[in-house]
């Protein structure tokens, strides 16, 4: 899926650039991308170090096992192929906790650390899991109850509603977690029938 | 309500951290260099997670500054329009998934345009807080744990993210129009 969607972005961004005429804009921004890259793993290698020294911790104390049986029910729901008490569930749930309040820089981190955990679970190192897929979907769909980046932004706007769309918010980031869930299973379903 | 929650979510981070710390040293764990051994491995997974966030961006940059996406858009947009979706959030719903930077740019410029208190300012805030950066995501944590084959989860995100935009304008269009 990626090789695909990443063979046709580039290749039908070049041709609409010979079209268009914008070769120069086109290598321009190629090369900026290639900056900006080293500048986004620059930004996120920081709190990322300090989670996975601070889960390190966690994980000694079995405070992180402790989290996992809590998780439990709502684990079995989502991730029903993950043993019980596994760390995995630990870190996927801090990864929701920092997400639903709005603690993206810390969310990154904590998801990155539980993906590792599920990969230690995967029988196949190369290919995503039905628990990475889940996983990756709720966190693109965003969980969230405090969305801090537009709340900043409506404070230096100097809105009289600041917190108006939280419920907007909420209600439209539910439906499309429940909806990535659902199409998620649902794709699962349909990938095991055409295996069988 | 809300207090409460932005109280919890500044005391969230000092506070599981000195937790986590504290409760580790009663426990005898030599906690400091625990600490650093793990945090070492952040280096080594930023480094992994490079070279796939450099072939995305690169792929995301050529799409957009060709003007390939503009292209996209101008064939989509008629249609979204007939569904009754504002023509100015559109583009908008579009490179969220792609791009955080870009999505927030398009925010800041309908908030500066039409306000933040007016139907298009809340509508755009709405959108950006609730779906994330599909393909960064996706990017960084399937780099992370070098995952080649990620089978439907790009799909299913990309949807959810569909779900999400048209939850976003349908509850907006109820509560602020």
């Amino acid at each position: 899926m990626l090789n695909i969607i990443w063979v046709i972005m580039i290749f039908s961004g070049f041709i609409v650039a010979a079209v268009n005429g914008r070769m120069e804009e086109l290598s321009t921004a190629i090369l900026e991308s290639g900056e900006e890259s080293v500048m986004m793993v620059i930004k996120l290698i920081g709190p990322m170090s300090l989670w996975l020294g601070i889960m390190k911790l966690a994980e000694e104390t079995g405070l992180v096992k402790i989290l996992a049986k809590l998780f439990r029910p709502v684990a079995k729901l989502l991730f029903p192929k993950i043993p019980e008490d596994n760390p995995a569930l630990g870190s996927i749930m801090m990864n929701f906790s920092a997400n639903l309040l709005g603690l993206g820089n810390s969310a990154t981190p904590l998801g990155i650390k539980a993906m590792h955990q599920l990969q230690e679970l995967n029988d196949n190192s190369e290919t995503a899991s039905d628990a990475m897929c889940t996983f990756l979907v709720i966190n693109t769909s965003s969980l969230t109850l405090i969305p801090s980046t537009i709340l900043a932004l409506r404070v230096s706007a100097n809105s009289n509603q600041i917190t108006s769309i939280i419920g907007t918010t909420l209600v439209a980031t539910c439906c499309s977690t429940i909806v990535g869930v659902i199409v998620n299973k649902f794709l699962i379903k349909i990938e095991l029938m055409s295996n069988a | 309500m809300l207090d409460f929650i932005t109280l919890i979510s500044k005391w969230a981070i000092p506070g599981v951290i000195v937790f986590i710390i504290l409760l580790s040293f009663y426990k005898g764990i030599d906690v400091y260099d625990v600490f650093t051994t793990g945090a070492l491995e952040g280096v080594s997974v930023g480094l992994q997670i490079l070279p796939c966030l450099i072939a995305m961006l690169m792929a995301i940059s050529i799409f957009r500054s060709s003007g390939a996406l503009d292209l996209l858009l101008n064939f989509i947009a008629p249609l979204l329009k007939k569904l009754g979706i504002p023509e100015q959030i559109i583009p908008l719903g579009l490179i969220r998934p792609l791009s955080g930077m870009g999505s927030l740019a398009i925010v800041t410029d309908i908030i500066n345009n039409f306000g933040p208190d007016s139907f298009l300012g809340k509508l755009a805030s709405t959108l950006q807080g609730s779906t994330e950066t599909t393909f960064y995501v996706a990017t960084v944590y399937f780099g992370a744990v070098k995952i080649k084959k990620t089978r439907h989860a790009i799909l299913a995100g990309l949807i959810a993210d569909l779900a999400g935009f048209l939850a976003a304008v349908f509850i907006c269009q109820l509560v602020f129009n």
